[in-house]
């Protein structure tokens, strides 16, 4: 809390920098998703673990029985299922982290008032914003970690650097969260809320997800390595075999960079998202 | 506490706020009445900082809210015109969850969470879910939960609209205890009834601007005459007596369901209208009100 005001009730101003928009108080939002967390039904936390799994049983098992084994990384067999399965954990990192950063904050935004609520304590929007990101990476984890023990049931698991899956996992999410919020400062409307689901589906197909990028022509190639979900899908499947070649450090860096513009974008969008 | 100096805010060509000017001080109890689009919530949530003046200055406390939200807001309460109480939470963790935005300690947060459901008369609903609440008792946990940091200035925007009369005392009561610790009360209402019970001094906004300033007793001495005659003839022959009442009192105003005479002694100039030979369906006296001076000063009532 900050300092009391002088007996005149004037406040000493407090000139650290963001003092607008930025409380150092992200916590108390986080805790706030703990404690819903805690109060809900386990079946709504648990119902995105089971969309990844869906596509790889339907899939991976299913169609896998007809395409039999396919080329991994590095020139390996592997089944089908084996070469999709970290595919779709970084598609549902990515759908996950846009959800939660589009749908779900519009929604908290315009409806749920949430976020109204909040901005009338001494927490900023940048709190908020941290706070949310926070949440919804955790939740992520939570389902990284669910899918990978779900690879390894099935056996599609050969190495220990299949664990990295996890931590990539997250880091996909972030990058696609941090710019989801930024994204939603511009929507107005439901109608340009859907244009978000139109953009994602062709990411999710075209992505190499389901068949190797070398089907494409070259130029069409090298719009799909300017996607971020094929950098994704390309590390998760690097990592699901423990194969790893100088793109990985290109992989890593895309992310990296995503994640400084895209934290950067939603900071200076902060106050046309929360403070029309 | 408050101070605002020619506040404005655009919605594209729409000016929502058109150049308001006041000063509110520490202790105060201040009311904007206005007619709903008046500007009274913009210019609210202007002094919270959730929204963005286009021009104009503003300190709360002597800081720009705009520029040191947070600080400022640590010692602001807020009661928005729709609650938005935290659906997923129940009610007691509403209070608690509230008080750790401001960053306050969990220890403190269970006692004062505590006080605040006696203080709302909600003890019993502490663990209740929020949707399971009346209008009413949802409107007082508002209420507790914008008390959590032990504001300086209290904001209520509308603060008793949909509620049904009990749960208006009710609240009003609890008003003006916050009121009798020193609380600073800043109120947005249409209902002149509640500028009157609650306020010291109100500014009357219509159209983004201020059409006066003072104490409701000031304002209706000022604008209005002690006393109001309202009579009925039947909503097609009031327009025509309009004319030959015209000398019955000092102004009367026509609204399409009745006429107002206003008047400094309403039973003697009913007698008059009677002595002229005209019979109102029906006919009240009453004591001039908020409403009254707002009708002279725009022309239009504050409820439509």
């Amino acid at each position: 809390m900050s300092a009391p005001p002088d007996d005149a009730g004037i406040l000493a101003a407090d000139t650290r920098p963001f003092s607008a928009v930025y409380a150092r108080n992200a916590r108390a939002v986080i805790w706030r998703g703990f404690r819903v967390i805690r109060s809900q039904n386990w079946i709504v936390l648990v119902s995105g673990f089971f969309e990844p799994v869906f596509y790889l049983l339907s899939m991976g098992v299913g169609l896998g029985s007809l395409v039999g084994e396919v080329e991994g990384p590095g020139g390996t067999p592997i089944s089908y299922a084996a070469y999709i399965a970290p595919a779709l954990l970084a598609v549902s990192a990515m759908n996950g982290a846009i959800y939660d950063s589009t749908w779900n904050v519009y929604f908290k935004m315009h409806f749920g008032k949430l976020y109204q609520g909040m901005l009338y304590t001494s927490l900023g929007p940048l709190d908020i914003a941290m706070g949310e990101i926070f949440m919804a990476l955790f939740r992520g984890l939570l389902y990284a970690v669910g899918f990978t023990g779900v690879m390894g049931i099935m056996g599609l698991i050969t190495t220990p650097w299949a664990l990295l899956l996890v931590p990539a996992s997250v880091m996909v999410a972030f990058g696609f969260a941090s710019f989801g919020m930024a994204v939603t400062s511009y929507m107005k409307t439901f109608q340009q809320m859907d244009l978000i689901t139109f953009v994602m589906l062709p990411i999710f197909l075209f992505s190499a997800t389901f068949y190797p990028l070398s089907v494409y022509p070259e130029p069409i190639q090298w719009v799909v390595q300017a996607f971020p979900l094929w950098h994704g899908v390309e590390l998760m499947r690097q990592i699901s075999i423990g194969a790893f070649t100088p793109a990985t450090w290109i992989h890593v860096g895309y992310y990296a960079a995503m994640i400084l513009v895209g934290v950067a974008f939603t900071t200076r969008r902060l106050r046309s998202l929360f403070l029309r | 506490m408050i101070s605002a100096e020619n506040l404005v805010k655009r919605y594209g060509g729409f000016a929502a706020v058109d150049g308001i000017s006041f000063e509110v001080a520490a202790g105060e109890s201040f009311g904007l009445l206005g007619p709903n689009g008046a500007g009274k919530s913009t210019t609210m949530r202007m002094i919270g900082g959730v929204t963005q003046r286009t021009s104009g200055r503003l300190t709360i406390m002597g800081l720009d809210p705009e520029r040191q939200g947070p600080e400022v807001r640590a010692h602001l309460g807020v009661v928005p015109q729709q609650d938005n109480l935290d659906e997923e939470l129940r009610v007691r963790d509403n209070l608690i969850v509230y008080g750790r935005y401001f960053g306050l300690p969990l220890a403190y947060l269970r006692q004062r969470a505590d006080e605040l459901l006696a203080f709302a008369q909600l003890e019993e609903k502490a663990a209740a879910k929020v949707d399971s609440l009346s209008g009413g008792m949802k409107r007082r946990l508002t209420i507790a939960r914008s008390l959590v940091n032990e504001p300086r200035i209290l904001l209520l925007d509308e603060p008793t609209t949909g509620l049904d009369p009990q749960a208006r005392h009710i609240l009003w009561d609890r008003l003006f205890r916050l009121k009798e610790q020193g609380v600073t009360l800043v109120v947005t209402t249409h209902y002149m009834d509640e500028a009157e019970q609650l306020c010291d001094r109100i500014i009357v906004v219509d159209k983004g601007r201020i059409m006066a300033e003072g104490s409701p007793a000031a304002l209706i001495r000022e604008h209005s005459s002690r006393e109001v005659l309202e009579v009925r003839f039947g909503a097609e022959r009031n327009a025509a007596v309009v004319r030959r009442l015209e000398d019955v009192g000092e102004r009367i105003e026509a609204l399409p369901d009745r006429l107002l005479v206003y008047t400094d002694d309403g039973e003697r100039s009913l007698e008059r209208i009677r002595a002229s030979g005209l019979h109102p369906l029906t006919s009240l006296v009453r004591r001039a009100s908020l409403e009254d001076v707002f009708l002279r000063l725009t022309g239009r009532s504050l409820v439509d």
